[in-house]
């Protein structure tokens, strides 16, 4: 029965189902329960979070990936796909939390000071929550105060930082200097993205990984795990 | 006497009456539910004190709901001049806008943060030595204050280049947010003398900007008659939001009444509906918001309706400036702002190709033609723009006015009337009664009229493709031209009056 539910669990994510009222890719699977709903499902039928995790959601999001590489998926469906999974992440983190479950990690990501573009920042925030990450988006046009204030106070692994302007990426540099002072650096991995950016600008400031798109996000903070 | 421009006789259009009234009608509903979003409070309060329903938003960042009554909108339409005059260094190089006449200006930009340097070394063949080749090599760097030199100066003796908007964005170390505007206002008005439009980096040189602008004309009213300078502010962030900081300058150059278009670019897809209905009554509702804030701050401030719609890529989420949905909306957008008489500001030619040749060409003709059909007044047309926008190269610069030559003819009016016709009878009458029938001696009085359109200026010799080579050596001997540079004396006010721009920008002190 939960091998079932697990691999319609599964099916969903492929069509990037969220709840009952998506249609999904076709609609095969109209009217019938969505991620969210199967999730809850499989959790009253005291179903281990971590079979629906790597069985259901994550070998879905497998799937995902192949498809979006032979463009047969587009971003869009590979979101809508993030997004499913992003929501039954929510829904197990109470449960994952009291069985002591190991998240992939907290991630934080802005827009530095300055800046307001956010469709970037946004797709890597959802894709990363879709991978399994605990994601904080603090949003655009962040002041550093507040994104040094947030590392020290929820000490999330990871930060993300997002510029499009020449002028604004400065602020990144700005962020990095302030983590340092506040002697946090070491406590957190800086990566950086946005149109103005590059690899060589990652590597003067001191940021530990520059990313063309959000599935580069995906594979640096994936291989940073890999190596503990 | 202002440029000619292409008049488009009957323009392109898309829409129906009837589906022009349903986008108008669809704006005006979400103007007033749900309205738009000001992170600007000064904005919320003038379109309050007017009789705009304004309501704070509470989060931690200070934003106002704000909903605009449609007599508000229209009052502010009635209020926008028809006609705005674009003013240039050289009279001749003025602009004259009218929202009713499709009269399409040519013009460049916008900022890249990439210049691509152009060389043509020569390849020796291996087995032949004899045999030699030359290969473009494109190198990209990031671009300097010279560059945008050389870009405004290659510009001025571009034909089809009605006006400037500058082309790359200035990265030198000595260039700070502080001394970025009056630098690139200074190398564009410097190197080109017509009219230049702008953004600005920094509201606190927008002063510094304007009376540069006035020294070079002679004065704060010679500047009024004769607006060499405009602006250009994306105070929109759509969907249905105004930016705090682009909308204080919006506000500020309203204040000061000089021409000003207002930007908003939806990206159908991420920040707009997919379909075309949706991005239309969208846009639409962002301008005329924008236009009605400009007319509120200053009654009679010259607006350009400046939609830059664009549908996005299905594998990035970035723009998609050469689908053709893309030329679509900017054709309905043009109908749009005919409709309310409002000169429009519209984008074609953005091309997603790395280097320059012919896939870089193709790209860029298919949307640089159909939408300068739809007779836009004021056509951003990215002369010498690749890669989405973010590389500039001078040599594709040259093969854009080439092509544009080509549009310009192709768009010319039919010369078709009465006294044509009966010439046309009398030449076949009498052609047609010789031994060889043909028509050749009729062709020399029109040869050199202009009448027939010219042999493109690229063609290789025999098999090769020299297109590239002939397009850099006319690049070269544009450079190779004088500018005419503001004078001696105006410069040297310019320099002691406003503070920060480069001293090696003084021609005069480079020559002493
Ligand atoms: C859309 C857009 C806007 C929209 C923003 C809408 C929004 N909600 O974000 C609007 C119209 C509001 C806007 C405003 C402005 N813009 Co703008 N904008 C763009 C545009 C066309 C596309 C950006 C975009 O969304 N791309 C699609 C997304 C999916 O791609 P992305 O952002 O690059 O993100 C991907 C990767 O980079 C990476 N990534 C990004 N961030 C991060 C962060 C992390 C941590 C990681 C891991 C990865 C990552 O992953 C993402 C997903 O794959 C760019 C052009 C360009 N080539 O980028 C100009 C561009 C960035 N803008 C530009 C400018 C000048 C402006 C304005 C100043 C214009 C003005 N004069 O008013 C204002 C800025 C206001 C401000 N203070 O920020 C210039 C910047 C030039 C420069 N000086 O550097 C550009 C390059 C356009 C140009 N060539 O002129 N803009």
């Amino acid at each position: 029965m939960s091998k079932d539910i697990i691999a319609t669990i599964k099916e969903n994510v492929i069509q990037g189902r969220k709840t009952q009222e998506d249609v999904g890719i076709d609609d095969s699977l109209a009217g019938t329960p969505g991620v969210v709903e199967l999730v809850q499902q499989a959790l009253d039928k005291n179903t281990s979070p971590q079979v629906i995790i790597t069985e259901g959601l994550t070998a879905g999001m497998e799937v995902v990936g192949e498809k979006f590489s032979t463009k047969e998926y587009f971003i869009p469906d590979m979101l809508a796909s993030a997004e499913a999974v992003g929501a039954a992440m929510d829904i197990m983190k109470p449960v994952l939390e009291s069985a002591n479950v190991e998240t992939k990690g907290k991630f934080a990501i802005a827009t530095v000071k300055g800046d307001i573009h956010d469709i970037g920042k946004n797709i890597v925030a959802i894709l990363l929550k879709g991978a399994g990450y605990d994601v904080h988006d603090l949003g655009t046009d962040v002041p550093t105060e507040k994104v040094v204030g947030f590392v020290r106070e929820e000490r999330p692994g990871y930060l993300g930082l997002s510029a499009l302007l020449t002028t604004t990426m400065i602020e990144m540099g700005v962020v990095i200097k302030a983590l340092e002072e506040s002697k946090l650096r070491s406590s957190v991995k800086v990566l950086i993205g946005g149109a103005a950016v590059s690899d060589e600008f990652a590597q003067e400031i001191g940021a530990d990984a520059y990313c063309a798109d959000a599935f580069a996000a995906v594979k640096v903070l994936d291989s940073y795990r890999q190596m503990g | 006497m202002p440029r000619a421009g292409i008049l488009v006789d009957r323009p392109y259009e898309r829409l129906t009456k009837e589906q022009v009234e349903l986008i108008h009608q669809a704006s005006m509903e979400i103007l007033t539910a749900p309205g738009l979003i000001s992170f600007n409070e000064e904005a919320a309060n003038i379109l309050h004190s007017h009789g705009a329903a304004v309501e704070s938003i509470p989060g931690d960042r200070r934003s106002w709901q704000v909903k605009i009554p449609e007599q508000l909108i229209l009052n502010a339409l009635d209020n926008a001049p028809r006609t705005v005059k674009l003013g240039a260094r050289n009279p001749d190089n003025t602009l004259i806008m009218q929202g009713d006449e499709p009269r399409v200006y040519l013009i460049t930009g916008s900022e890249t943060n990439i210049w691509l340097d152009v060389e043509f070394p020569t390849y020796v063949h291996k087995s032949d030595a004899s045999r030699e080749i030359r290969v473009p090599e494109f190198k990209p760097r990031r671009g300097t204050v010279e560059d945008l030199c050389q870009s405004a100066h290659v510009c001025e003796h571009l034909e089809m280049v009605d006006g400037y908007i500058r082309t790359v964005n200035i990265q030198d170390r000595e260039i700070t947010e502080e001394n970025k505007d009056v630098n690139k206002f200074f190398a564009s008005l410097n190197n080109n003398t017509k009219h230049f439009m702008s953004g600005l980096t920094s509201l606190k040189q927008l002063d510094n900007v304007v009376r540069m602008a006035e020294l070079i004309v002679g004065g704060k009213k010679a500047l009024e008659e004769n607006p060499i300078i405009s602006f250009i502010t994306c105070l929109v962030k759509s969907p249905l939001q105004f930016v705090d900081d682009t909308t204080a300058t919006f506000i500020e150059v309203c204040r000061r009444g000089l021409p000003v278009a207002v930007s908003s670019s939806p990206q159908a897809g991420t920040t707009a509906p997919i379909k075309e209905a949706g991005i239309m009554a969208q846009i639409n509702a962002e301008l005329l918001a924008g236009i009605t804030l400009g007319q509120l701050v200053k009654p009679g401030t010259p607006v350009l309706y400046g939609s830059v719609p664009v549908r996005a890529r299905m594998d990035t989420l970035g723009d998609s400036y050469g689908s053709v949905e893309t030329s679509q909306y900017n054709i309905d957008c043009a109908q749009m702002a005919r409709f309310y008489g409002i000169p429009n500001y519209s984008t074609s030619g953005v091309s997603d190709t790395k280097i320059p040749g012919q896939q870089s060409s193709i790209e860029r003709l298919f949307s640089d033609i159909v939408v300068a059909m739809s007779g836009p007044q004021y056509l951003h047309c990215a002369f010498g723009l690749l890669d989405c926008n973010s590389v500039f190269c001078l040599l594709q610069a040259v093969l854009d006015d080439a092509h544009f030559k080509m549009i310009k003819f192709f768009l010319r009016q039919p010369r078709i009337d009465q006294p044509e016709m009966e010439a046309a009878l009398k030449q076949i009458r009498a052609v047609v009664t010789t031994p060889q029938k043909l028509y050749i001696s009729y062709i020399r009085p029109v040869l050199r009229s202009g009448e027939i359109s010219g042999i493109y200026p690229f063609e290789g010799s025999g098999e090769t493709d020299d297109v590239l080579e002939l397009a850099y050596e006319q690049m070269k001997d544009l450079l190779a031209r004088p500018v005419e540079h503001i004078d001696r004396e105006t410069t040297a006010r310019i320099f002691e009056e406003i503070p920060g721009i480069l001293p090696r920008l003084n021609v005069y002190e480079r020559e002493s």
